[in-house]
């Protein structure tokens, strides 16, 4: 969809209320970039252009450094060389326009789930924490404790507080992981409708292909600490049921290389 | 009467007995207390009858005296858990939040909880006499280090990963304190409170039994002279009563406080 913009205008004015449909998605271009922890190489030399308001899936096996590549996107860790570049910016600290996603909600047990959704706390927030609430169909749970939500449920109050900001990257570390199989499904619908409606560029961590193949514009395949496989998914959306011969066999070309 | 009917009246009838059920026990007890000290099986000098303590209650209730002693008693509970309390919970943030403060503090702090702070009281009464300042130093002393303790623990054990998705969220240093940090230690300060105020109690019955010209502990130390049994026994379930209102007062905090946690969400439960 996005595919014109390669590089996104520059915006600063990131606390700006919800002004939903313009996208300001940003690009990520990763640098030569390499991440060791002590003398244990975990990524190495990975170079990655992801253009403004792309959907991409990175899998893995577990160990295989994608969750650390998230966070180094995030700026939540710093690499240990090369760059990252967000937008026009380099990536040195956490960044106010990239969100992410943990693998659990993390919710503040103390707080209502608008409390939550509107974390940050800048002006106008409970409105925009509602409209949020709204996109993520929770709005009838505002005023509840997160203790009484199911885990599909704190996912998606999760996806509303990162919605909030209105972000140009998304990033998702296994967020659906845990969750049963419809619940699971629920949310790929709701991340997809979201997705296409805010068009802020995704970065997807997930081990299972379908997940990937389900969602993605686009699937990397990490293996020994560097790219094994980039492909691009050019099927239609939506993309429920993907039991057809293309998508089999990009399915088993991605399987082979994880 | 159909089946659903017969369940609610058993339901009705089981909520009265578990109500009543912690109280058996107790009565039995007074009752065979007051057969025995009547029948002078018990020394009326040794232990008087419940009926003879509730008559002494009275009158030190209509005389004026229950009141002043209790008042003055619970002043400097609250005075010296004010203080105490107060200085465990600004040292237990500041070593929770501040590896140099804790590198300073700590060990001290640990060092000076093990001294049964008991053990100072021929030291505190050659300094202050036997004046307010010593019992309320002696309650500060006991309750500063449960609240120092648990304050400081609850900190460093805060949920990492809630601190870290404050971080990404954008949250600012104060606010990281106040809206994460501050509400994840909640729990454990409170228990530190609850144990603060064990420790207040017990301490100043200490202190004013040794040391005092009022308050509860006086009371009973000078009823003693004049084997005014009625009168100790009396300060006992005074000290006992404002014990138990303490500590109700705070559960009544914590279910407060702590009305997002889980285990204060069950559905209303009495629990005494």
């Amino acid at each position: 969809m996005n595919m014109s913009a390669a590089i996104s205008p520059v915006r600063t004015d990131i606390r700006e209320p919800q002004s939903k449909h313009p996208s300001k998605a940003q690009s990520i271009v990763i640098d030569g970039m390499s991440k060791s922890f002590g003398d244990r190489r975990v990524l190495s030399d990975i170079d990655l252009a992801i253009p403004a308001g792309q959907f991409v899936a990175i899998v893995g096996r577990s160990g295989c450094g994608k969750s650390t590549l998230l966070r180094l996107i995030a700026g939540l860790d710093q690499a240990t060389a090369g760059k990252i570049i967000v937008g026009d910016r380099t990536v040195e600290s956490l960044q106010p326009s990239t969100r992410l996603l943990f693998q659990d909600a993390r919710l503040l047990p103390w707080q209502r789930v608008i409390g939550n959704v509107g974390i940050a706390r800048h002006d106008g927030w409970r409105k925009a924490a509602a409209v949020a609430l709204e996109d993520v169909g929770l709005a009838d749970r505002a005023n509840d404790w997160p203790a009484v939500l199911s885990g599909g449920q704190r996912q998606r109050v999760a996806l509303a507080r990162a919605l909030v900001s209105d972000p140009g990257v998304l990033l998702l570390d296994e967020p659906f992981g845990a969750l049963d199989a419809l619940t699971r499904g629920e949310m790929h619908r709701l991340l997809e409708r979201i997705w296409q409606e805010h068009g802020f560029t995704t970065v997807l961590i997930t081990h299972d292909v379908s997940e990937a193949l389900r969602l993605a514009d686009r699937v990397i395949v990490l293996r020994d600490q560097g790219v094994a496989l980039d492909v691009q998914v050019e099927l239609p959306r939506s993309r429920r049921d993907i039991g057809d011969a293309a998508t089999m066999t990009l399915r088993s070309r991605i399987l082979a290389e994880v | 009467m159909t089946a659903a009917m017969l369940n609610r009246f058993r339901g009705g009838r089981s909520a009265v007995l578990r109500t009543l059920a912690p109280w058996a026990l107790p009565l039995v007890l007074l009752i065979a207390w007051e057969i025995m000290a009547r029948s002078g099986l018990i020394e009326s000098r040794l232990l008087p009858a419940p009926s003879a303590v509730f008559a002494a209650f009275w009158e030190s209730l209509w005389n004026g005296t229950l009141l002043t002693h209790t008042a003055i008693s619970t002043e400097r509970a609250f005075k010296g858990l004010l203080i105490g309390g107060g200085i465990g919970f600004v040292l237990g943030v500041l070593c929770g939040i501040s590896r140099p403060a804790e590198t300073m503090f700590d060990s001290s702090m640990q060092m000076l909880r093990n001294v049964p702070h008991l053990a100072i009281i021929p030291l505190v009464i050659m300094w202050f006499g036997i004046g307010e300042e010593a019992k309320i130093f002696l309650v500060a002393i006991g309750s500063a280090f449960p609240i120092y303790l648990n304050t400081f623990h609850g900190i460093r054990t805060v949920d990492s990963g809630l601190i870290e998705m404050a971080r990404v969220y954008g949250l600012g240093r104060f606010a990281l304190y106040w809206r994460v940090i501050l509400p994840g230690a909640m729990p454990s300060i409170l228990v530190g409170l609850r144990y603060a105020l064990g420790i207040m109690w017990l301490t100043l019955i200490v202190a004013e039994t040794i040391s005092a010209s009022s308050g509860i502990g006086y009371m009973t130390m000078n009823a003693r002279e004049f084997l005014q049994t009625d009168i100790v026994v009396l300060g006992i379930i005074v000290y006992a009563l404002l014990g138990k209102l303490a500590d109700s007062a705070t559960r009544a905090l914590e279910s407060k406080a702590l009305a997002w946690h889980p285990a204060y969400q069950a559905t209303e439960r009495t629990t005494g």
